[in-house]
C-alpha cells in the first residue's frame, strides 16, 4: 500500500475529525450539563461562516474576519439564549427538539433574506493558500494544517478549561449532578448562559475554519449537525474526553472508508458493483458504528463518570 | 379551531375565485424552479430570465396576455408534485415549464402529461424521459444528460489525453455524466469516486483529491452542480493540483459560480474546460440580444440554467402564435413546437421525436472578458448536430 | 369526567367530519384539493402510528419516516416489476399483495430493529433509530435499478376489486377510510390492558417491571405495531403520488411527523391528525405568499413551545389547565 497516500488520508481524517470536534465540544457541554438537546447547534456554524465572510470581505483579511466574527457569534449565541433557549431548560427533551427545528427555520430563512441563496466563497491570504511539504513525498494544503493545529489547540485549551478551572469545576460538576451546583449557591443561569454562548462560538470557528475549504451556503449546519450528535452519542454524552476521541475517530473512519472501501469491495466484488455499493456504505459506516456503540454500550464510550 | 379551519377553507376558496375568473384572453404558464434552499441561486437565474423574455414580448405571445404563475418546490420530488399539481388543477395552466431537478420532473410528469397539457423541461433532462417513458407533449428547451459529458469525452480523445480520473455525485445525474464520459472517452480511466449527494453533500474533497493526485492520471473530469462546484474548484487550487492535473468539467463552472470565485479571486479556475450546447458568446443574433440585456437588466452575465429557461418562453410563444391564440388546437401547437421554429439562443436546431434537442456541442474555456469580468468562451465545435443516445427506446412516432 | 369525555369525542368527530368533507364538497364545486388531501390524510396514519409509541409508548422514534418509506417501496418495486418484467416473485400489480407486502416488511424491520433500539433510552433511542433510518436513506439511494435518488415512477397503481386508485376520490376515500381504521385501532390498543401496561411503563418503567410485567416485550409489540401502520401510510401514499424516492426516509421527514403528534398533542386520539392538518396546511396556504414562509412558520413554531401551546387537542380541556409539558423521556 502506498504509505504516503495512507499518511495525507490521515491528515485529512485528522482534519474533518477536528471540526467535528469543534461543533460536537458546544453541543456535548449542552446536552451534558443543561440536558438541552439543541437541533440548531448548527445554525451557529452557519452563522460562523457567514459573519466571517462578510467580515473578511469588509476588513480584506481572514484573519481580521475570524477575530472580529469570534465575539459577534458569542453574541448570537446570547440572544438566541436569551430569547429562546433559557425557556426550555425545565422542558421536556421533545419541546426541545420541536423548538430548536423552529429555530432552524428561522435562523435558515434570515441568512437567505440578508445574504441571499447563492452562498459566499471565503478567499484566503497567500500564505495560506499554498502548499507545505511535510517531508519529501508529503505534500499538504497549508490551510488544512492550519485548521489541524488550530483545533488541536482549542482542544487543549478546553481541556485546561475544564480540567484546572473554577468554571471547568463547575462544568464537570453540572455534568454528573446538576441540582448540586445550584445548591452550591451558584448563578445557574448565568453559568448556562456562558456555557451557551461558549459552545455557540466553537460551533461558529468551525464554520469559519470550513468556508474557505467548502463555502458559506444556507443550511450548511443542518447537514454536519447530524454527524455531530452521532459523535456525541458515540463518545458518551456530556464527556469532553469522550466527545474528542469519538470526533477524531469518526473523522478517520469517515476519510478512509471514502478512500479505500471501494479498493477493498473490489477484492471480492466486481469492479461495477464496488464502485456502486462503496459509496452507499461508507456513508453508513459511522451509523453502523453508533448502531454497533449503542447496541453494546449504550453510555458510550467515554461516558462522564457517576453520571446520575 | 374551527374557526380557524373556516379562515382557512375561506382563504382556499378564495383563490379559486379569482382563478375561475381568469380572463379567456391570456396564456397561462406555470413555472416549477427551486427558489429557497441553497439551489435558490439556479432558480432565481431562471427567474430573471423567464420575466426578462415576458419583458421583452411586451407581455403578450401573439393576441394573448401572458400570465406567468412561478413555484418554488423546495427541491424536493413531492413539494414539486404537489405545486404542479396545483398549476394545473387550480391554476388550469396550458404549459407547465422549469423543472431544474431530475427527481422533480419525474415526480411531476404523471400529473401534468395525464391532464394533456403540454411539458416543457427547462433543464431537466433524466433518460428515462428521453427513451421509455417518451411522451408527444414532452418538450425539453435543454439537453439529455449523456450528451454534454459524451461532447467532454470527444474532446479529451482530440486532445491525445491518455488517461483521467473522473469524480462525480454518486446520484443518478452523477452517474449518467460519469457514463456518458466513459462511453466515448477511449483512453484509461485509473480511477473513479463517486461522493455522497443529496441533503447532506458531501463538499469537502480532500481524500478524492489525494487519490486523483497519487493515481498518476495526466486529466481529471469532474460534474459538481451548484455549490459543490465552487468548493471542487477552491479545493483543487488549495491541493496545488492546478497546471499539474488539468480540469475537464461539465455544468460545474458556469456563470452562477463565476462572479463567486472571482471575488475571492480563485485563479485556479481560469484556463479550465467544459462542454455545453452554449455559451454566453455564441454568435446568434437572439443570443446577442439576450446576453446584452440580461446584463443590462441583471448586471451579470447569464448562467445556461437562464438561456434555457429564455429559450423555453420563446418555444411557447412560437406555438401560441401558430394557433392565432386559439389554445384549444393542441395538435397544431404541437406541430409548431415540434419544428422549433423560434429565434433560439442556440441558433437553429430540431427537435427528435421524443422531445429532445438534436444540437451543437461546444468546447468552452474560462476567460476574463474585456472588462476583467469572468465568463466562458467557445474553443471550438465538438459535436454538430448530435442526438442523445435514448432516442432508440422511444416507441412514438 | 363524563363531561370532559363527550367533549373529546365531539372534537373527534367534528374534526374528522371536516376532513373527510371539506375536500370532497371542494372538488365537486370545482377545487379539486383531493390529491393535497390525501397527502395530508396518508401523513395523519403515519403520525397516528407515532402517537402509539410516543404519545402513549413515550418511545421518541426519529426515524419513523422509514417505515412510511418501506411502505411506499413495497408498492413501487413490485408495480416496477409488473410492468417491465423480472422478479417474478413479487412482479404483480394486485393491491392486497401490495399493501400487505408493505405492512410486513414494514412490521419486520421494526421487528428486527425494535429489537436492538428498545434496549436503549432516551437520547440512545432517538439516535438509534436515527441511524438505523439512516442506513436504510443510504441503502435506497444506491439501488441503481429502482432509479436511486431520482425515484421511482409507478406506471401502474395497485389494482383493487370495486374501486379505481386512479379515481382521485377513490383514492382519497381509501385513504380516509384506512385512517378511521387506525384511529380506531390505537383507541381499543390503548384502552386495552396491553394499552395500560404500554402506558403504565411510560410513567414508571421500574414499577410495572416490578409487578411482573416483561415491558421490553409490550413495547417491542407496540414498535412492531407503529411500524406495520406506517407501513400502511406509505403504500397508500405511494398510490397518490405514483412516484416514490428515497428522500421520504429524510430524517426530517421523521422530524415533521413528531411535530405532527407534538403540534396537534401526544397521547390523544385525535391530536396527531390536527397535528397533521395544520402542518399541511399552514405550509400549503403560507407558501403561497411567501418564498420565505419558513420564517413565520419557524416563529410560530416557537412560540407555540415557549407559551406552552402545544398539544392542541388539550386545548379543549375543560379543567382550564391548558397543557402539561408533553412527556419525553427524560433521563
Amino acid at each position: 500500500m502506498d504509505t504516503t497516500l495512507l499518511f495525507i488520508q490521515f491528515l485529512n481524517g485528522m482534519q474533518l475529525g477536528v471540526l467535528l470536534f469543534l461543533l460536537a465540544a458546544g453541543l456535548s457541554l449542552t446536552f451534558g450539563i443543561m440536558d438541552l438537546v439543541n437541533l440548531a447547534h448548527g445554525s451557529l456554524y452557519m452563522a460562523g461562516a457567514f459573519i466571517c465572510a462578510s467580515l473578511t470581505f469588509w476588513t480584506g483579511s481572514f484573519i481580521w474576519g475570524v477575530l472580529l466574527a469570534i465575539p459577534a457569534v458569542a453574541l448570537v449565541g446570547y440572544v438566541t439564549e436569551f430569547l429562546v433557549i433559557r425557556h426550555l431548560y425545565t422542558r421536556s427533551h421533545l419541546d426541545h427538539v420541536l423548538a430548536t427545528f423552529g429555530l432552524i427555520l428561522v435562523f435558515d430563512t434570515s441568512v437567505h433574506l440578508i445574504w441571499g441563496s447563492q452562498g459566499i466563497a471565503v478567499p484566503l491570504p497567500a500564505f495560506l493558500d499554498g502548499q507545505v511539504t511535510l517531508f519529501t513525498d508529503v505534500v499538504f494544503p497549508t490551510f488544512r494544517l492550519v485548521i489541524i493545529l488550530a483545533g488541536l489547540l482549542i482542544a487543549a485549551g478546553l481541556y485546561y478549561l475544564v480540567n484546572h478551572t473554577r468554571i471547568g469545576m463547575l462544568i464537570r460538576a453540572g455534568a454528573s449532578n446538576r441540582t448540586m451546583v445550584s445548591a452550591l449557591g451558584i448563578n445557574i443561569q448565568f453559568l448556562f448562559s456562558m456555557i451557551f454562548a461558549l459552545g455557540a462560538v466553537l460551533a461558529g470557528i468551525a464554520g469559519m475554519l470550513i468556508s474557505p475549504i467548502s463555502e458559506a451556503s444556507i443550511g450548511m449546519g443542518n447537514q454536519i449537525i447530524i454527524t455531530a450528535f452521532v459523535v456525541i452519542v458515540v463518545g458518551g454524552v456530556g464527556s469532553m474526553k469522550g466527545a474528542f476521541i469519538a470526533a477524531i475517530m469518526i473523522g478517520l473512519i469517515d476519510t478512509l472508508g471514502r478512500s479505500y472501501l471501494d479498493t477493498i469491495f473490489k477484492l471480492f466484488m466486481s469492479s461495477n458493483a464496488a464502485e456502486t455499493s462503496a459509496p452507499a456504505v461508507s456513508a453508513m459506516l459511522i451509523y453502523i458504528l453508533m448502531a454497533v456503540v449503542l447496541a453494546l454500550r449504550p453510555q458510550g464510550l467515554f461516558p462522564p463518570k457517576a453520571r446520575g | 379551531m374551527l374557526k380557524k379551519l373556516l379562515s382557512i377553507s375561506l382563504m382556499l376558496g378564495v383563490s379559486t375565485i379569482s382563478t375561475a375568473a381568469a380572463l379567456a384572453g391570456e396564456v397561462k404558464i406555470g413555472f416549477v424552479t427551486t427558489l429557497t434552499t441553497p439551489a435558490g441561486v439556479i432558480g432565481k437565474d431562471m427567474k430573471n430570465a423567464v420575466e426578462l423574455a415576458v419583458e421583452q414580448m411586451g407581455g403578450k405571445m401573439g393576441k394573448l396576455d401572458i400570465n406567468l404563475i412561478i413555484e418554488d418546490d423546495g427541491f424536493k420530488p413531492d413539494i414539486g408534485k404537489q405545486k404542479t399539481e396545483k398549476l394545473v388543477k387550480q391554476d388550469k395552466v396550458n404549459f407547465v415549464s422549469g423543472f431544474i431537478w431530475s427527481h422533480v420532473l419525474m415526480a411531476s410528469r404523471k400529473t401534468v402529461l395525464d391532464a394533456g397539457t403540454f411539458l416543457i423541461s427547462s433543464n431537466a433532462g433524466p433518460s428515462p424521459i428521453a427513451g421509455k417513458l417518451c411522451n408527444k407533449n414532452f418538450f425539453s428547451t435543454s439537453w439529455q444528460n449523456d450528451q454534454t459529458p459524451m461532447a467532454m469525452g470527444e474532446v479529451l480523445n482530440q486532445q491525445g489525453v491518455k488517461s483521467i480520473y473522473i469524480m462525480a455525485p454518486n446520484y443518478a445525474a452523477g452517474k449518467n455524466m460519469a457514463a456518458g464520459v466513459e462511453r466515448t472517452f477511449k483512453g484509461k480511466i485509473v480511477g473513479k469516486d463517486l461522493t455522497k449527494w443529496g441533503k447532506d453533500a458531501q463538499l469537502d474533497f480532500s481524500a478524492e483529491l489525494a487519490k486523483a493526485k497519487a493515481s498518476g492520471a495526466e486529466a481529471i473530469f469532474i460534474f459538481y452542480p451548484g455549490k459543490a462546484g465552487g468548493a471542487f474548484i477552491k479545493q483543487y487550487q488549495q491541493a496545488g493540483l492546478q497546471g499539474k492535473l488539468p480540469l475537464y468539467t461539465v455544468f460545474t463552472v458556469d456563470s452562477i459560480a463565476l462572479p463567486k470565485l472571482q471575488k475571492a479571486g480563485f485563479k485556479g479556475v481560469l484556463g479550465s474546460r467544459m462542454t455545453n450546447f452554449w455559451a454566453p458568446d455564441l454568435d446568434t443574433p437572439q443570443n446577442k440580444l439576450f446576453v446584452s440585456s440580461f446584463k443590462k437588466k441583471y448586471g451579470s452575465y447569464p448562467s445556461f440554467y437562464a438561456a434555457q429557461a429564455y429559450d423555453t418562453m420563446y418555444l411557447i410563444k412560437s406555438a401560441v402564435e401558430a394557433v392565432d391564440g386559439d389554445l384549444t388546437k393542441k395538435d397544431e401547437m404541437r406541430k409548431a413546437m415540434r419544428s422549433a421554429n423560434f429565434p433560439s439562443v442556440r441558433g437553429k436546431f430540431t427537435y427528435g421525436k421524443n422531445g429532445m434537442p438534436i444540437q451543437n456541442f461546444y468546447l468552452r474555456e474560462v476567460v476574463a472578458d474585456a472588462d476583467g469580468v469572468w465568463t466562458t468562451k467557445i474553443i471550438k465545435t465538438v459535436y454538430t448536430n448530435h442526438q442523445d443516445p435514448y432516442v432508440k427506446d422511444c416507441k412514438i412516432k | 369526567m363524563m363531561v370532559q369525555f363527550l367533549k373529546n369525542r365531539a372534537l373527534t368527530f367534528i374534526v374528522l367530519g371536516l376532513l373527510g368533507t371539506v375536500p370532497l364538497l371542494m372538488f365537486w364545486s370545482g377545487s379539486d384539493y383531493l390529491s393535497l388531501a390525501t397527502k395530508l390524510v396518508c401523513l395523519c396514519i403515519a403520525a397516528t402510528s407515532l402517537n402509539l409509541i410516543l404519545g402513549y409508548g413515550g418511545m421518541v422514534s426519529f426515524g419513523h419516516a422509514v417505515f412510511f418509506g418501506i411502505g411506499a417501496y413495497a408498492v413501487g418495486i413490485p408495480a416496477y416489476h409488473s410492468v417491465y418484467g423480472g422478479m417474478d416473485l413479487i412482479a404483480t400489480s394486485n393491491g392486497f399483495f401490495h399493501i400487505g407486502f408493505a405492512i410486513v416488511l414494514a412490521a419486520l424491520f421494526a421487528l428486527i430493529t425494535g429489537a436492538i433500539s428498545l434496549r436503549t433510552k432516551g437520547i440512545h433511542f432517538i439516535m438509534i433509530t436515527l441511524a438505523f433510518s439512516q442506513m436504510m436513506f443510504y441503502f435506497l439511494l444506491s439501488l441503481d435499478t429502482y432509479g436511486g435518488d431520482d425515484g421511482l415512477t409507478i406506471d401502474e397503481r395497485s389494482q383493487l376489486p370495486f374501486i379505481s386508485l386512479d379515481n382521485s376520490v377513490h383514492m382519497f376515500l381509501l385513504s380516509f377510510g384506512a385512517l378511521l381504521i387506525c384511529l380506531y385501532m390505537v383507541h381499543r390498543i390503548v384502552n386495552s390492558r396491553f394499552g395500560l401496561v404500554l402506558q403504565g411503563a411510560k410513567d414508571n418503567e421500574e414499577r410495572m417491571a416490578a409487578i411482573g410485567y416483561n415491558t421490553f416485550a409490550y413495547r417491542l409489540t407496540a414498535y412492531v405495531i407503529s411500524g406495520a401502520m406506517c407501513g400502511l401510510a406509505g403504500a397508500l401514499f405511494a398510490n397518490s403520488e405514483s412516484f416514490v424516492f428515497p428522500e421520504l426516509i429524510d430524517w426530517t421527514r421523521s422530524g415533521e411527523l413528531i411535530f405532527m403528534v407534538i403540534l396537534g398533542g401526544g397521547g390523544t386520539i385525535i391530536g396527531p391528525v390536527i397535528g397533521g392538518i395544520v402542518f399541511i396546511v399552514l405550509e400549503d396556504v403560507l407558501s403561497r405568499f411567501t418564498i420565505y414562509w419558513h420564517l413565520p412558520f419557524g416563529i410560530m413554531l416557537i412560540l407555540a413551545v415557549l407559551l406552552g401551546r402545544t398539544g392542541i387537542a388539550n386545548w379543549f380541556k375543560s379543567d382550564g389547565a391548558i397543557k402539561k409539558p408533553a412527556e419525553g423521556n427524560h433521563e
